[in-house]
């Protein structure tokens, strides 16, 4: 994974403010779990593990992009654990085994996800209900309609092909053994939020999330740009699904938590719940984060029931750390400077 | 207004606590040992060496009843009296049912069950109509639930399926209190008021069907993977806590236990990373939910396939069938779902049932393997093999198109 900030900084003390903000915390928070995990585990970084680490990691930084989306424009998006569940049992049902289904229904599948981030974009943003509960509200009608239409026990299967995004990969790369799919696709899918964020959608998506009144009052269509995030966060989620369904298959409970995991990802990355700041790199770090620390309780042995405890503490803490880190001085003392990008440093502290 | 960041900060850490809760915490947790399952005892809490060893030799008894039946049969009854409860017009007695949840395969399966032969028995005129609730797991809920059956008071007969054990208790006890004949089926309480407590032979001898087998199967000294859904479930518990016992008495090295919620992906990235740590041999599990994508694991790390105990879910038959695994499916027998409306059958009609309702539980071995397989073959991958409702006139499609 691309570890480097894409960001361009700004002159003065550029490397200091990299350690500081979200971006840096996550980066020494991940760098320090993969070091006890060495400990504890010095095979862990031969090809071969760390490629099941990647395969495994490669559904929550894609998830956790979409969702970086949707919290950067000041909003939330809840729906997407259940949206994984149906999005799966849809294409279990649909492909029932048959290979020549597979990409037919990918293309469903691509539909349905277009759909529902549409419809959670646009009750937010035209019906104005505030999207914590749109999306609470759609995860809980996929639930139920997916318990519904299945009885509560998915049926059919998922093709070979299906599978071989999340299960397979390119074999015989030196050094590594094989390259799964899966982290070719989440690199593809980063880089590519990385030049978004970069474009002039990305922008007016950032100045949204800051301050929506003054994105507004500046030209900026703030409805459709925070529609379109959704749809991207619902258009990341189905990527996720055909990762997580290629990944173990078809079960019951199959994306049951994922949108607080994907949610924990990108906080833990720096990006701040509410909106307007935060870095593409950073929700991917959080989520490659959240993926090493559970891994890292599976190698020490941590008894899985206080799993979550340690999982709590140890993310409150690096929020935090970084929180603090990054405390503006006084808004008295600091001065006023125009920032060059509005996506690059906070325009000021001061917000609605 | 300025919102400090340190509010953020908390605001932020709250919603990540509440979120590490729902993403993993199993709860109830309280009474399982820490370390991940080097301790071979059982824990005290929910071991019982009685019902242990009563379990292990109901395994051997042979159970009364029809004999192609095995919903009908019982182990060592003790037949109870219902006269008292006999109505002069059975075709028009209304039978309650409050249902736990079906929030897993195995309670939708058996659910589906229940409701055919509900079909069969209003077709038959041995009962009339039928009415259920669901609690969706939730205590409080089915609490109410039954307490609306007998507020109503047009219920002649209730069913319940509790959802946990003592706090259901004295839900069960209203019910009874109320003069209509009450059945509890599954889980159990801390009561005997019921006129028959109908349950398969138990969680000790689930756990022992696939410990032996492992036991049988595996060389001295190989290594034994435990894969666990939840803490603090009774049935689960049981499971777990008899095969401790076996393990402990063998060669056996048990690697640990891991809680997976029966999620296929948890199950396929945990067992990945016990075997880059080292070999596995042979993998216990305490329902059989994900076992194809534990063994999946072991396929893309070019592995041979551990010796398994799974369970009588037909994706995990049919995997074994492919792949010519050694393995066992134990039973918790799902046809139990058919017994209490056949129970209350029998009570509004004065006739006598068992006081505890034993049902037969056997495991599936390599020798039935084809047999089940054969007769669940149009039945989809989450469905159990011995659901036992062949006979209902629902079969196959009511299973089929769930």
């Amino acid at each position: 994974m691309n570890v480097e900030n894409p960001l361009p900084r700004p002159r003065f003390g550029s490397a200091l403010s990299a350690l500081r903000g979200g971006t840096g915390t996550v980066s020494v928070l991940l760098v320090l779990i993969f070091v006890v995990i060495a400990t504890q585990n010095p095979s862990f970084f031969e090809g071969p593990p760390l490629m099941a680490f990647a395969k495994k990691a490669a559904p929550l930084v894609i998830l956790a992009i979409g969702q970086y989306l949707v919290i950067v424009s000041g909003e939330f998006d809840l729906s997407v654990g259940s949206l994984v569940g149906a999005q799966v049992v849809i294409a279990a049902r649909l492909i029932d085994g048959d290979e020549a289904m597979t990409f037919p229904v990918i293309g469903v599948m691509l539909l349905f996800g277009l759909l529902v981030g549409l419809v959670n974009g646009l009750v937010t943003t035209l019906l104005k209900v505030p999207s914590i509960i749109t999306t609470l509200g759609t995860m809980l009608i996929l639930f139920g309609a997916v318990r519904y239409w299945t009885g509560g026990a998915p049926t059919g299967a998922l093709s070979e092909n299906f599978r071989v995004f999340g299960r397979h990969g390119l074999d015989g790369v030196p050094g590594l053994g094989q390259l799964p799919w899966a982290l070719v696709v989440a690199a593809v899918l980063t880089v590519g939020a990385i030049l978004l964020m970069r474009s002039p959608y990305g922008r007016s998506l950032m100045a949204t999330g800051d301050n929506d009144t003054a994105a507004a009052f500046s030209g900026v269509r703030v409805g459709r740009v925070r529609t379109l995030a959704f749809v991207g966060s619902a258009l990341m989620a189905t990527v996720a699904a055909v990762l997580i369904g290629g990944f173990a298959g078809v079960t019951a409970q199959v994306g049951q938590g994922l949108e607080f995991t994907a949610i924990t990802a990108v906080v833990l990355g720096g990006v701040v719940l509410g909106g307007g700041r935060g870095t593409v790199v950073a929700a991917a770090l959080g989520a490659l984060t959240v993926e090493a620390l559970f891994t890292l309780f599976n190698q020490l042995y941590l008894p899985s029931t206080i799993q979550p405890t340690a999982q709590g503490l140890i993310i409150v803490a690096a929020v935090a750390y970084a929180s603090r880190r990054t405390d503006p001085r006084p808004p008295k003392r600091r001065p006023r400077r125009r920032p060059d990008h509005p996506n690059e440093r906070p325009l000021d502290s001061s917000r609605r | 207004m300025r919102a400090p960041r340190v509010l953020l900060a908390g605001a932020a850490g709250l919603t990540l606590i509440l979120s590490a809760c729902t993403t993993d915490a199993p709860e109830g947790t309280e009474g399982v040992e820490g370390s991940n399952g080097t301790e071979s005892s059982p824990d005290a809490e929910w071991f019982d060496q009685a019902e242990f060893d009563a379990q292990i030799a109901q395994r051997d008894i042979e159970p009364e009843g029809p004999e192609n039946e095995p919903w009908m049969q019982a182990i060592e009854p003790e037949w109870v009296d219902t006269s008292e409860f006999a109505i002069d017009a059975p075709e028009d007695a209304h039978v309650c049912f409050s249902n736990a949840s079906v929030s897993n395969p195995w309670r939708v399966t058996g659910f589906i069950t229940m409701e055919e032969q509900v079909e069969a028995l209003i077709d038959e005129g041995r009962i009339g109509s039928f009415d259920s609730s669901d609690a969706a797991d939730d205590d409080n809920q089915q609490i109410s639930d039954i307490q609306a059956f007998v507020d109503s008071g047009d219920c002649d007969a209730i069913i319940i399926s509790p959802s946990t054990t003592a706090t259901l208790t004295p839900a069960v006890e209203t019910a009874c209190e109320s003069g209509v004949p009450v059945i509890v089926f599954d889980r159990g309480v801390n009561s005997d008021c019921m006129v028959t407590f109908i349950h398969p032979i138990g969680g000790y001898a689930y756990g022992a069907d696939a410990a032996d087998f492992l036991v049988e199967n595996l060389e001295p000294g190989s290594t034994v993977l435990a894969l666990r859904i939840l803490p603090g479930v009774d049935v689960l518990e049981h499971r777990w806590a008899a095969a401790q016992r076996i393990f402990a008495d063998s060669e056996l090295q048990v690697l640990g236990f891991e809680f997976t919620e029966g999620d296929g992906a948890q199950i396929k990235d945990l067992v990945s990373q016990h075997l880059q740590r080292g070999e596995v041999n042979g993998i216990w599990m305490d329902a059989g939910d994900g076992a194809v994508a534990g063994l999946e694991a072991f396929e893309d790390a070019g592995r041979p396939y551990p010796v398994i105990a799974g369970e009588d879910e037909l994706s995990f038959m049919r995997k074994w069938k492919e792949e010519g695994l050694t393995a066992i499916a134990p039973v918790y027998s799902n046809f139990q779902w058919r017994t209490p409306v056949l129970a209350a059958g029998m009570i509004l009609a004065g006739e006598e049932v068992p006081a505890e309702w034993v049902l037969p539980q056997d495991p599936i071995g390599e020798d039935e393997l084809d047999d089940y397989l054969e007769r669940n073959s149009d039945m989809p991958s989450l469905h159990y093999a011995k659901f036992g409702g062949e006979d209902l006139p629902g079969f196959p499609q009511a299973w089929v198109d769930r």
